[in-house]
């Protein structure tokens, strides 16, 4: 009886020492070597790989900084501290890029611009969207399917009354939601700015009253009343022109149909 | 013939996932995309080949003549096909970049994984030679990725619809298993 244990334990020990031996050696005489630069700039980013860089993922992005083939200021997460510390370990200057977030350019809830028809297909914004052209009112705006909320990685779009929102604390500009919405109504916008034209619609204006009561129908008060050029027509939509700060408020109450707000 | 009726009835009849219940926790974990369940396709059909071939090699030649296949069998299969998954990931790692970069994050995932263990220890029940232990090392594997591929495709359909909320997520993945598993009942009988 003991001599099958002792015999047992001493097969088992020697299969695992043998295996131990023989990784151990492939670890030390195969192993790869990395630039060491690679696994500290890697180190640096926040480690979301959320792939905004357009890298897969923050390894993926530290290997093209450590190869010089991509700039350091492609991390929205990280932001300026992130791009500050590479500057520092790579000893090169920093150059900022302005931090951005998604906006949806909608503020057409389900109360403001009614249902055409009742969709009961699949809950995603691109089947609904192709879908005799959706079932909102508006053919420009918001389905509100939440495609880009479920794509979004920090979750930081939210599905109010049918209306897609974006939390600009939360957002790191990923651009995932950019991509997914069928309608391309999300942009990338300057998290400085604060003052926005919310509304897609290039239709004229009669044709936006019927299918929306928020949407703008380019009347160009905001034009007349806002800062030199902040805001311009494109055809019959304003839009905002974020290279110039807009200080003058007013804009806000002077918009008849309240399309123009704050975020 | 032998051979194909072995790869058949290993694929169909008798598979891996959907009729012996082996390796359900990769199925249910990575079957939420496409992409990441072909990658796990490939690392297993690697892993359960390599492990057949090997464990074969160490049951002839080391249990047997010793004595020791009745109660050392699980216990050195599990030591050698995990330390020779690493061992290949290293390899893999140093002569195959692009290789280890498709399979790479799911080996260690797989090693000695029920179905890996479990295709080495039918093997041996079944007192398979070398290159039919291999065969259907290969073909198990095959059958495996099969059920996770088959499974992924309808988990993707299944998230874009509107099941009731009660059942959204896994309830609704492991009543499609279940499904699933009932229309691969109907190859029973098909090779014996």
């Amino acid at each position: 009886m003991d001599n099958i244990i002792l015999e047992a334990l001493l097969w088992i020990g020697l299969i695992g020492l043998i295996s131990g031996i023989a990784l151990a050696v492939a670890a030390k005489y195969l192993a790869v070597k990395e630039d060491p630069r690679i696994a500290a700039i890697n180190d640096l980013l926040p480690g979301a790989n959320c792939g905004g860089c357009g890298y897969a993922g923050c390894a993926d992005y530290a290997r093209a900084i450590a190869e010089g083939q991509a700039e350091i200021n492609l991390c929205t997460p990280g932001g300026l501290a992130c791009m500050s510390n590479i500057a520092a370990y790579l000893g090169v200057a920093a150059t900022a890029a302005k931090k951005k977030s998604a906006l949806v350019l909608c503020c057409g809830d389900n109360d403001k611009s009614k249902k055409r028809f009742a969709y009961n297909g699949i809950s995603d914004c691109a089947a609904a969207h192709a879908t005799a052209g959706g079932d909102k009112s508006c053919t420009w705006g918001c389905l509100g399917y939440g495609s880009c909320a479920r794509v979004c990685p920090v979750d930081a779009i939210t599905i109010e009354n049918g209306l897609a929102r974006v939390n600009k604390e939360l957002c790191i500009a990923c651009g995932k939601c950019v991509a997914i919405c069928p309608r391309r109504i999300i942009k990338m916008v300057p998290v400085a700015a604060n003052i926005h034209v919310l509304c897609s619609s290039p239709d004229k204006g009669p044709l936006v009253k019927q299918a929306c009561s928020t949407g703008c129908i380019g009347c160009r008060l905001c034009v007349k009343f806002g800062d030199e050029g902040a805001f311009v027509m494109d055809g019959f939509l304003a839009k905002v022109d974020y290279s110039i700060p807009v200080t003058k408020e007013e804009v806000i109450e002077k918009c008849p149909s309240k399309c123009i707000q704050r975020n | 013939m032998e051979y194909l009726l072995l790869v058949i009835s290993a694929v169909f009849v008798n598979n891996f996932v959907l009729s012996r219940f082996l390796g359900i926790c990769p199925v249910l974990g990575v079957s939420k995309k496409i992409s990441t369940a072909t990658g796990m396709c490939g690392a297993v059909i690697f892993v359960m080949t390599v492990a057949s071939a090997v464990t074969w090699g160490l049951q002839k030649y080391l249990l047997e003549p010793f004595g020791l296949d009745k109660f050392l069998q699980t216990l050195s299969f599990i030591l050698v096909i995990a330390s020779l998954v690493q061992l290949i990931d290293i390899v893999m790692k140093r002569f195959a970049p692009p290789l280890h970069a498709a399979l790479g994050i799911f080996l260690p995932l797989i090693t000695t994984n029920c179905a890996v263990l479990g295709v080495a220890v039918i093997n041996m029940k079944e007192g398979f030679g070398f290159f039919k232990s291999t065969l259907f090392g290969f073909a198990a594997a095959l059958g495996f990725s099969l059920a996770l591929i088959i499974f992924t495709g309808l988990r993707e359909k299944i998230d874009r619809a509107a099941p009731p909320r009660c059942f959204k997520g896994v309830a609704i993945a492991l009543v499609t298993a279940g499904l699933l598993s009932l229309a691969f009942m109907g190859f029973n009988g098909l090779v014996k």
